[in-house]
């Protein structure tokens, strides 16, 4: 039945359907593509670092600076996302930082974790009620959050210690014990 | 010089191509395998099956150079980072759509028994004698009992695993033994059995996965990785490296030519018979033809259609098999992506180890036994119950540790279906060729022109409910009906075109597979499908496959072929 649970990927994590590459229930045409380098200079990707390390931040187990996470989302938006997610999704940055200046004084980089969390919560409650008409992007949030989370997930260091990684079951059993706190198999 | 002297030539090295090759060759007779596509030897050419997610450039991500170059491709999962390099470039091969059909092809040897979704159920008694009985289309010129024993050899051989249920219709099979529902599964099978009275079930699917080896072919048993459509070094599902090819070139009777594009088939029209083939070499583009007894046509259900109008177009302008005026018509595919889904309570202490190459299958229910709705045929239900992962919604949940330690624990069990329904064979839908178009090598294209109508729209109203009520009969919580979406071709079942019937004017096939108008060609991919019933078509095309194959060689061996 694998070939035939496309659906359940559509959604990711924030109940929006998956924005970019897999944007295929769209029908969305591919637009001029942006040639040459990344979209993400230094700075870019360190707010990137910032907003996934918030999203996804290091506990007892690693967080998503560990997992390489911003340069995941920068390479997905340069080679992935056609060119209005990637306006949207850029603008999404600028006004991140343009937020923190005016509500805090600081870029979000220098904001306390509280503060990060805070600012990130109040733009998933803004991205969750924003209703997308036909033909526009979705909320650049969506697009950061999605990335975060698949980013985070499907690294090597979060599959093999967040998760259960097990390349070769082997065997199968329908119905195993689960233990209250067990993770999640990685595949 | 190479040789152009053969007894048979297969062209197309897919489910059924493989099956000919084997047949013939295991019979005796010199063949020449024709693939249009590049090799792909077992195991040393599966170049995704051992990479994790993290080593895929993108994570499993499409690229817009990826979308671009695939319009077609695109539309559904086809088009991925682990399966790319085994669906056609879109731009190379194009088509013309005069509706949207979506047609997910494969063009390399073994075709699309690489990436299929393995599927394996028998044609019951009823889909045998629905059309003669309801006066759709035409008669089937076999029933039932004609392929039985196929079935049982075929069975055999691909390793198809399931159980025994004794179901009128979803005949058993020579079954390897079945894979595990998991334990939702199995109380949610006994809920729907208790309160529809057994009319309804809910059982394992069938499947060509081993569930255990065979050694006699060198394959081994299912390691539960789920990562059948990038290839299988064990050989664990059937495939046409895995299974049928070995088995053609243990013979040594078997010469494998790769890139080799047929452009039409030779027909000498003083003896009646095909001569041979042309072929176009599709790297260096040079012509070359090939002589032999018979030829089986193995292209996949449009190209084989193709070839025939490509053929004899001296004598039928519409090509070899056209004199029916059928040639090309009765488009059919499986209509799906509609079902319900839900939320299944009380099983928190349970999970799963392993991940199964399969699902559970409800099999038809409506118009049998008794039951009579507002349409002809019906649909069987295809799904699995699993519990969420780290791709869920968690609402509540913003930002933060703790959104991230609840996405790294499973979330709740949920179980969901689509339905596969039977579409009729309607003379309107159809393909042509469309000369104005030409592919990468200069030869004309494909028109499609195919449509679901009145009967199919009445049923997915069904599918939807009956889903989303069987659920809800069982305690799912939750339940949502839905219509996914779906286009003619998504089913990746094409069928007809070419079909088989018990009479020249009305039909391009006979019940040996043979082109009325050229008996010594045979047709047996989905071309040759005089009706679609709801399951899943393979199986049906290596049964007839291996059945004309045995009656060809007979034929040769008379003198009559």
């Amino acid at each position: 039945m694998d070939r035939r649970e496309v659906i359940k990927l559509i959604t990711i994590a924030t109940g929006a359907a998956l924005v970019g590459g897999e944007l295929i229930f769209t029908g969305c045409t591919p637009e001029k593509k942006p040639t040459g380098d990344s979209l993400f200079g230094s700075k870019e990707l360190d707010l990137l670092g910032d907003i996934a390390e918030t999203i996804m931040p290091r506990t007892e187990t690693p967080g998503a600076k560990d997992a390489g996470v911003a340069e995941f989302i920068a390479g997905t938006v340069d080679r992935c996302y056609f060119e209005p997610d990637q306006q949207t999704f850029m603008a999404g940055l600028v006004t991140i930082e343009e937020t923190s200046r005016s509500r805090y004084g600081k870029q979000f980089g220098r904001l306390t974790g509280e503060q990060k969390t805070e600012m990130l919560q109040d733009l998933d409650r803004e991205a969750r009620a924003y209703r997308r008409p036909d033909g526009v992007t979705a909320h650049y949030f969506t697009m950061m959050k999605q990335l975060a989370i698949y980013g985070y997930f499907t690294s090597e260091i979060v599959q093999k210690q967040v998760l259960r990684h097990v390349p070769i079951p082997g065997s199968y059993d329908g119905c195993m014990p689960y233990n209250e706190g067990d993770p999640a198999w990685a595949i | 010089m190479p040789n152009i002297e053969y007894d048979a030539i297969v062209i197309g090295s897919g489910i059924s191509g493989g099956w000919a090759a084997k047949e013939l060759t295991e019979k005796g007779l010199k063949v020449l395998l024709l693939e249009r596509g590049r090799n792909i030897e077992h195991i040393k050419d599966y170049e995704h099956e051992h990479k994790e997610i993290w080593q895929f450039p993108n994570r499993n991500q499409r690229t817009r150079e990826m979308i671009d170059d695939h319009p077609v491709h695109k539309r559904d999962y086809p088009l991925s980072e682990e399966t790319f390099g085994l669906y056609v470039n879109d731009r190379e091969s194009p088509y013309t759509e005069v509706k949207r059909f979506d047609w997910y092809r494969g063009y390399q040897v073994g075709g699309r028994s690489l990436m299929w979704g393995r599927q394996s159920y028998r044609f019951n008694r009823m889909d045998f004698e629905a059309n003669a009985r309801e006066g759709i289309g035409i008669d089937w010129p076999i029933r039932y009992d004609d392929l039985d024993p196929w079935y049982h050899y075929v069975e055999g051989f691909a390793g198809i695993s399931g159980s025994k249920e004794n179901l009128e219709v979803l005949p058993d099979g020579n079954f390897l033994p079945p894979f595990d529902l998991n334990c939702v599964e199995k109380e949610i099978a006994s809920r729907i059995e208790k309160h529809y009275d057994g009319k309804r079930r809910l059982i394992i699917s069938r499947a060509a996965n081993l569930s255990r080896a065979l050694p006699d072919q060198n394959r081994g048993k299912c390691m539960y990785r789920a990562r059948c459509n990038r290839g299988c070094s064990y050989g664990a599902y059937f495939s046409t490296q895995s299974s049928t090819l070995p088995a053609a070139m243990a013979t040594g009777n078997l010469t494998l030519r790769p890139w080799s594009i047929v452009t039409r088939l030779l027909y000498d029209k003083d003896s009646k018979r095909a001569s041979g083939v042309e072929i176009l070499d599709a790297e260096t583009n040079q012509t070359y033809e090939y002589r032999s007894k018979i030829v089986f046509l193995n292209a996949s259900t449009f190209n084989s259609t193709w070839i025939l109008m490509n053929s004899a177009t001296d004598i039928w302008s519409d090509g070899l098999g056209s004199s029916s005026g059928e040639l090309g018509h009765n488009v059919m595919d499986h209509h799906f992506r509609c079902g319900a889904n839900g939320d299944v309570e009380g099983f928190d202490d349970k999970y799963y180890f392993g991940r199964r190459p399969t699902g559970y299958y409800i099999p038809r229910f409506r118009n049998v036994n008794g039951d009579k709705r507002d349409y002809l045929r019906g649909f069987g239900l295809q799904g699995s119950a699993s519990r969420t992962g780290w791709n869920r919604d968690i609402a509540e949940l913003a930002v933060g540790a703790d959104l991230k330690h609840a996405l790294s624990k499973p979330g709740q069990w949920r179980i969901g279906a689509t339905a596969f329904g039977e579409m009729l064979p309607y003379h309107e839908n159809r393909i042509y060729i469309d000369s104005e178009k030409k592919d990468k090598w200069g030869l004309p294209v494909l028109a499609v022109d195919v449509e679901i109508r009145e009967n199919e729209l009445k049923m997915r109203k069904d599918m939807i409910n009956d889903a989303a009520e069987i659920f809800e009969s069982a305690g799912v919580k939750n339940v949502v009906g839905s219509d996914w979406g779906y286009a003619p071709g998504m089913g990746i079942h094409e069928m007809g075109t070419a079909r088989m019937g018990r009479d020249p004017k009305t039909s391009v096939l006979n019940a040996w597979n043979q082109v009325w108008d050229a008996p010594n060609v045979f047709v047996t991919d989905g071309a040759c499908m005089t009706s679609a019933s709801c399951v899943n078509p393979s199986l049906t095309y290596m049964a007839l496959t291996a059945r004309a194959a045995d009656y060809a060689v007979k034929e040769v061996r008379k003198g009559n072929l």
